[in-house]
């Protein structure tokens, strides 16, 4: 780790007390895309930290050397100088060069292309969550993104509705998710964990509620994952709680929106199939536990301002709540 | 001739110097309500999870901070400036168009006057709570700001305010530009203009090629909103991406129309109080005017994000790294005018210092997003938000409060205190990097901007609570600062004409001036008229009664009829309508009809 990095890191632990972890860091970056990122940054920091003390302490000595005293002679009017005009002018153009070149560089470096082997995810923003769809495999999930450790991945971004950003600090740089144009990004992540991000371009009411998460998990890890998601719902046992559940999604207003493979094709919200296998609920808001699952269901613009999914009219009765939580919890 | 008192006096009153004092308080009031915005941003930020202001009202806050600090505070006291000072250091006795200037102060009065009003009137919208103000960020980026997403009158207020003061910058920007080049006293040469009078023509220049852009951008939303047409929608083959084309085209111009200006001030400053000429004069005023011209090239650094593809990004990147050449070009002149120079601290200077030691870090923060990759960490997170602080606070204000406290004797004919001031200096410096130095660091840990709210686990908590602690000490310090202009009404010392020694016509004349300016036109010879430098001797200041009687037309109502038509007209659409639309547009015919047929004696 750079010492500068090891300095900012022992600034910010130090003033934010609890000493971290910070999920959503850009300074421990855990992919190709995040490291030539962080390089590029480095050096240009260096670069600006080393002219801030010049310039800085150049200032400074100005000011304590020629403050007013008594007596001091009225200073001789200079009113400038041709060589020094073109030092100053060359020497930060100089010193641009040093920051261009390898700018350029990693522009053209991290520009999205991916080899033909790549995992490739289609990522769309929608008003507030987040859809990934994996084209080869034919599997669709929401707001937590699954990818092999070690092997390329290009996202292709887009937008349902207005303009976001798809931003997962640790893995590298974001993207905005635009409607009607694709964006790619391509990283390899080198660390198996779980990373957070957010949309990071402004988006209306819950902007900030708008959250993600990419697990990057060992090879046969992310083959356990996506032989899960591939398989069918599971089917609630007769007389269980969640077969009750599942008639109560059926004959209320939840499969307008959103899709279990099987029970329902809505395609407003996110894909429902698997969703007790998630780590979250309400894009990366609320732990995926039927506490916060009941609560979301009854009343989601009180949880997440703005939401799309509203107040059923009329309400659920508890128990049909009761019933549809044991029924999503067991779509794992 | 006597000066007219009362309050009809100022309500008509077309001269160039309480235009100034107009554009002053009114900015001033504007500023302190952008401000209140701010601190309550802050403490709903101070701990994760804030439960202060719900998020509909804290996207209102922030749209509104931003759109009232740029539109409404920060040109503005720019304008203030240049209404006192420009005519005075030109040598002239008003701007060239007295009546339009009139205009322009009062159509940027009922323009932020019309933006702010929608913090009040939501029941007039039914909207179920009080305030329908602005919600889509001071960029209002398009397609989340068309009917189908903001469907409120919400970005409505935002589109008609924005538009009108534009035409209030627009007519300003006229004059301005006809008044430096063509009121010059006889002798001032452009190469003897001081300064600030130089940044300001800039500035103007900039003003007139920039405000159309947006003024097209924001024609075409409001076609959208109003009448359906599809500029900026998807579905119809259109992109949203066009917005931020035009948006950033006027945008970056735009962070040059506030920050110019500030440098102007530093460059009268530092002279007079390091008793030197300006070192490298012409070298500052063409990297001015090279600034001006390359913030046409580098609009899409704000737009790393999009995926303009990585040739844009390539050259788009060089532009705006190369903006740092003449702008620390300037840097190096300011250290070199102190260099060697008798330099007295007073307030003014502080705040000129001030603002070159906190702009340098603006400026290299921007260098570091000038490059696309790292730009794609940094952008819209709250680095973003260190930097814009560190140029519009530690750059623009810290400049303008420079100019405040230099020519505020002038201005007024009273000196402020300087240990308040300098009480005021030492808190807004250490409050404004308490409040903005952590958000460097906020941002690279991973905090977005433009967020109501963020989780505990991201580990920026006691970041914020830092930073929210600095907005509290900066909000101090301007308390500091308003007890100090209120107390120079009743205590402060009285003004000489020159009470710093300045080298410009503007400290010839008596603080304040009289209505006339100059009772004799003074006639230039050099650029530094009133000191004596090894080429020639100080000039005489004109005499204190004008040799002969001076003809000064009076006051007039009509640019402020005509001003008022316009506020009227964006009702119409506010409140569908029709008839107050041909009210709006009977009072701005009328008025600049009755305007132009008014005699100059009334």
């Amino acid at each position: 780790m750079p010492r500068y990095r090891l300095w900012l890191l022992t600034v910010a632990l130090w003033v934010s007390g609890c000493g971290g972890p910070f999920p959503q860091t850009t300074l421990e970056p855990r992919s190709d895309f995040g490291s030539a990122i962080d390089q590029l940054f480095t050096g240009i920091f260096w670069w600006a930290a080393g002219v801030f003390l010049v310039v800085e302490t150049l200032l400074v000595i100005t000011l304590i050397r020629f403050r007013h005293r008594e007596g001091r002679p009225a200073p001789k009017p200079t009113h400038g100088h041709t060589l020094m005009e073109i030092a100053w002018t060359l020497a930060p153009a100089a010193i641009l060069v040093f920051v261009a070149v390898p700018t350029v560089r990693t522009i053209f470096a991290t520009a999205g292309e991916a080899p033909a082997d790549a995992l490739k995810v289609d990522v769309i923003g929608h008003q507030w969550w987040w859809e990934f769809r994996y084209r080869e495999l034919g599997l669709v999930t929401a707001n937590e993104l699954h990818v092999p450790l070690g092997r390329a991945v290009q996202l292709s971004i887009t937008s349902a509705d207005v303009i976001h950003a798809f931003w997962a600090p640790p893995l590298g740089g974001k993207r905005d998710a635009i409607p009607g144009h694709v964006n790619r990004i391509a990283f390899r992540a080198d660390r198996v964990g779980v990373y957070d991000g957010q949309c990071a371009e402004f988006c209306g009411a819950s902007h900030a509620n708008m959250r993600l998460r990419v697990v990057v998990d060992s090879d046969s890890g992310f083959g356990r994952w996506a032989t899960v998601q591939l398989a069918g719902p599971a089917a609630p046992a007769a007389g269980t709680l969640a077969e009750r559940g599942k008639a109560v999604f059926a004959r209320s207003a939840c499969i307008g929106c959103h899709t279990i493979q099987g029970v329902s094709p809505g395609v407003i919200g996110p894909n429902l199939t698997h969703v007790g296998s998630r780590a979250t609920i309400a894009s990366g808001l609320f732990p995926n536990d039927s506490a916060h699952l009941a609560s979301w269901i009854a009343d989601a613009p009180a949880l997440k301002p703005g939401s799309l999914m509203t107040r059923m009219k009329p309400p659920l009765k508890d128990d049909d709540i009761a019933a549809l939580v044991a029924y999503l919890a067991s779509l794992k | 001739m006597s000066e007219a008192r009362g309050l009809t006096s100022w309500l008509t009153t077309t001269d160039h110097k309480r235009i100034g004092l107009l554009y002053f308080w009114t900015a001033l009031a504007f500023f302190l309500i952008g401000g209140i915005e701010a601190l309550f941003i802050r403490v709903q930020l101070a701990q994760p999870n804030g439960q202060v202001v719900s998020a509909e009202t804290y996207n209102q806050l922030f749209t509104m901070h931003g759109t009232t600090m740029i539109f409404l505070a920060l040109m503005p006291l720019g304008a203030s400036f240049f209404n006192y000072m420009v005519p005075l250091q030109i040598g002239a006795r008003d701007v060239a168009f007295p009546r339009l200037n009139a205009f322009s102060y009062w159509v940027f009065l009922f323009g932020g006057l019309l933006l702010n009003a929608s913090w009040f009137v939501g029941p007039l919208f039914h909207a179920g709570m009080l305030n329908v103000a602005p919600d889509g960020g001071w960029f209002g980026y398009a397609n989340l700001t068309e009917r189908q997403y903001s469907p409120g009158p919400n970005i409505d207020f935002w589109v008609l305010g924005l538009q009108i003061l534009g035409i209030s910058s627009l007519a300003a920007g006229f004059n301005f530009i006809v008044t430096i080049l063509n009121m010059r006293a006889p002798g001032m040469k452009m190469m003897r203009l001081p300064a600030f009078t130089w940044m300001t023509l800039v500035t103007q220049f900039l003003i007139i090629t920039a405000f159309p852009v947006i003024t097209v951008g924001l024609a075409f939303l409001m076609f959208d909103r109003f009448f359906g047409t599809h500029f900026y929608v998807r579905e119809a083959g259109a992109t949203p991406i066009l917005w931020q084309h035009l948006f950033w085209l006027f945008g970056h111009p735009e962070v040059y129309i506030l920050i110019l200006p500030a440098m102007g001030v530093v460059s009268d400053v530092l002279p007079t109080f390091s008793r030197k000429p300006l070192f490298g004069y012409p070298v500052v005023v063409y990297s001015g005017i090279l600034i001006g011209l390359m913030s046409w090239g580098v609009w899409s650094h704000h737009m790393f994000a999009v995926g303009l593809g990585p040739i844009a990004d390539s050259v788009f990147a060089a532009t705006t790294m190369l903006i740092a050449v003449p702008t620390g070009v300037k840097i190096f002149n300011w250290i070199a005018t102190l260099w060697g120079g008798d330099i007295r601290g007073t307030t003014a200077l502080h705040f000129a210092v001030g603002f070159i030691a906190m702009f340098i870090i603006g400026g290299l923060s921007g260098v570091t997003h000038a490059s696309p990759p790292a730009d794609l960490q940094q952008t819209d997170t709250y680095y973003v938000v260190a930097h814009i602080h560190y140029v519009f606070f530690g750059g623009t204000i810290f400049g303008l409060f420079a100019g405040v406290y230099y020519w505020w004797p002038k201005m007024t004919g009273r000196l402020l205190d300087e240990t308040l001031g300098k009480v005021h200096f030492w808190l807004q410096f250490i409050g404004m990097n308490l409040a903005f130095f952590p958000m460097h660091l906020i941002g690279l840990l991973g905090m977005p901007r433009r967020v109501y709210t963020y989780a505990p686990e991201l580990g920026v908590g006691t970041l914020n609570l830092v930073s929210t602690i600095g907005a509290f000490l900066i909000a101090l310090s301007i308390l500091i600062f308003l007890v100090n202009l209120w107390r120079s009404r009743t205590h402060g010392q009285p003004a000489p004409n020159d009470p710093w020694g300045g080298a410009t016509l503007e400290w010839s004349v008596s603080s304040p001036p009289p209505v006339y300016n100059f009772s004799v036109i003074p006639t230039v010879t050099n650029r530094l008229p009133r000191w004596s430098t090894e080429r020639h001797g100080p000039m005489r200041d004109p005499p204190a009664v004008p040799p002969e009687p001076i003809h000064v037309p009076g006051g007039s109502w009509w640019p402020m009829v005509a001003a008022l038509g316009l506020p009227v007209l964006a009702l119409a659409p506010l409140t569908q309508t029709l008839w107050v639309a041909f009210v709006g547009a009977a009072l701005l015919i009328a008025g600049v009809y009755a305007w132009a047929f008014q005699p100059f004696e009334v």
